[in-house]
């Protein structure tokens, strides 16, 4: 579905080269949940970016469903999440989700049943009419998830969705997205900077580093496809982010010496 | 019960005590300096007259250095309701054809400063190369260029309305060039991206994201651009020889020292300014309230 081989990634930014992502190579399959994670600066936002075409890599091979990035773009392959929902604040929730759909020239009768049926999917149903100021932040990110899903892209690559909801509603959401996943068997890339979020969601995790970016450890979950929360006492679980928590460490320790 | 509610509101919430003050203040402040600056005229007109008589005197003269408040509401109150408004002594007919002006010139400023402005935001060479001209063309006096705009328009026939238009025009497009650049721009990095991630063109960049995010830029630019409308309306009929309009009216009564005329034309184009300004206002309250910008 999507395959990365030996990429670099280099900025050139006022104060010389920096280098983003050094000898990154990945293969997402269909249907995997995928999360990278990392601290700041190591690359994961900009590994997602690479994939969505919106940076472009120095050297390297990337494909996403056996097109160069930018084709993938172009034919509208993948939907995008950003951090911020990013609604418009002149459109509705329902214009909101609208919008992609008007860009991509639905008609009018598919707009419509195509914002139903995500709108119940997002479960945000009788607050079509509200504009989003009228929202909590939770509920802008899933009317943000919704447009995303509104159109036919089976890839879905979300930057650090719930990284400015708290804990409480991030939880909900992560279960949320779980169901959503299952129900639409989408590819999901999901970039996140917290542990228990990338071991309960995904199938594959990514552990990246940075300074360089890179990737340290790539680990296949050995959790169920179907879980929910309390998943998160298992020994299975606790494993998985035990291993998480050791790839991180060391590429800190590469980094000092 | 709300007719009232509106009446406290309107009285002691609003700005209504402020503003009394601070035009009392001026009032107060104007009386005071007419006496000084009547006192020659008085002098040389009247013999014999007590300090009393002196001070009314000088408050009431048919051609005062200073007329005073109660003159020129007296003069604007005669050329406004008790005038034909075809009458050529009606402060409602010249009032009239400075506004046909100031409008028509606001029209073709806001449509030339949008067009410039989405030439900027949308053609490297433009923004690179258009900017500069523009600041410059507000940096020569508007007085050297209008005369010149006149006389080049009337040599070939032009006269009127549109000589005085196009000289509100110039000065009107550049606060909405200026608004709408900074408008169109306003939409962060992640909006343009999230349009890019759906392979918009830059057709629907443009109507889906930069232009409605410009909106509140562009009243801004209005208000600004419709009060210099008027400035450059009344600028084009002075150089002119125009007989009609409220620049020609100043002009009519500097050449006769008419004092009260010149100042209930400076006083009607301020209240003209005004009620334009407030007027774009109530269309711009209108509209973000719609477009759900504002609350």
């Amino acid at each position: 579905m999507i395959s990365v081989k030996d990429v670099d990634l280099i900025f050139e930014t006022n104060d010389g080269p920096v280098q983003a992502l050094r000898n990154v190579s990945l293969e997402v399959e269909k249907g995997d949940f995928v999360s990278f994670i990392g601290p700041s600066g190591c690359g994961k936002t900009t590994l997602l970016r690479a994939i969505a075409a919106l940076e472009i890599p120095t050297k390297g091979n990337l494909t996403v469903n056996g097109k160069s990035p930018d084709s993938a773009r172009i034919d509208r392959e993948y939907g995008y999440v950003f951090q911020a929902a990013g609604l418009y604040p002149w459109r509705t929730v329902e214009g909101n989700i609208k919008l992609p759909l008007e860009i991509m020239g639905y008609s009018k009768t598919e707009i419509k049943e195509r914002i139903q049926k995500v709108i119940e999917l997002v479960e945000l149903k009788g607050f079509e009419k509200k504009f989003p100021w009228q929202l909590s932040g939770g509920m802008q990110q899933r009317a943000s998830i919704a447009r995303a899903l509104a159109f036919d892209a089976n890839i879905l690559l979300m930057d650090e969705p719930f990284g400015a909801l708290d804990e409480i509603v991030r939880d909900r959401l992560n279960s949320e997205l779980l169901d959503l996943w299952r129900q639409t068997k989408k590819t999901i890339c999901f970039v996140t900077h917290s542990i228990p979020e990338a071991v309960f969601l995904s199938t594959k995790i990514v552990v990246m580093s940075p300074r360089p970016g890179r990737i340290t450890d790539t680990i296949q979950s050995t959790l169920p496809l179907k879980r929910d929360l309390n998943i998160r006492d298992s020994q299975d679980f606790i494993k998985i982010a035990q291993r998480v928590r050791e790839g991180l460490k060391s590429g800190h320790q590469d980094e000092v010496l | 019960m709300k007719f009232s509610n509106f009446i406290y509101k309107f009285f002691f919430e609003g700005n209504f005590f402020p503003i009394l003050t601070i035009v009392t203040v001026i009032g107060i402040f104007w009386y005071l300096i007419a006496l000084p600056m009547n006192a020659e005229k008085v002098e040389r007109k009247f013999k014999d007259l007590n300090t009393t008589e002196k001070i009314i005197k000088s408050w009431n003269l048919e051609k005062p250095k200073l007329p005073t408040p109660h003159q020129i509401v007296k003069e604007i109150v005669n050329t406004v309701f008790y005038k034909k408004i075809t009458s050529k002594r009606s402060l409602v007919y010249h009032g009239w054809i400075t506004l046909e002006a100031t409008l028509a010139g606001f029209f073709l400023g806001t449509a030339l400063g949008i067009l410039l402005a989405l030439g900027i935001v949308h053609n490297k060479a433009m923004d690179l190369s258009v900017m500069p001209w523009v600041i410059a063309s507000q940096t020569v006096p508007i007085l050297a260029i209008a005369p010149m705009i006149i006389v080049v328009m009337n040599s070939v026939g032009i006269t009127g309305l549109l000589p005085k238009a196009i000289i509100s025009m110039y000065l009107s497009f550049f606060p909405v060039v200026v608004g709408m650049v900074k408008g169109l721009r306003s939409p962060d990095q992640m909006q343009i991206d999230q349009m890019k991630t759906w392979s918009a063109s830059s057709n629907q960049l443009l109507w889906k994201l930069r232009f409605p995010s410009s909106v509140p830029y562009l009243f801004a630019s209005l208000k600004v651009g419709i009060a210099a409308s008027l400035v450059g309306a009344i600028v084009g009929e002075l150089p002119s020889g125009a007989i009609a309009g409220l620049g020609a009216r100043m002009l009519a009564g500097t050449y006769y020292g008419q004092t009260i005329m010149i100042w209930s034309a400076l006083f009607t184009a301020a209240f003209l300014a005004a009620s334009l300004v407030i007027t774009i206002n109530i269309v711009q309250n209108f509209t973000l309230k719609k477009m759900a910008i504002i609350t």
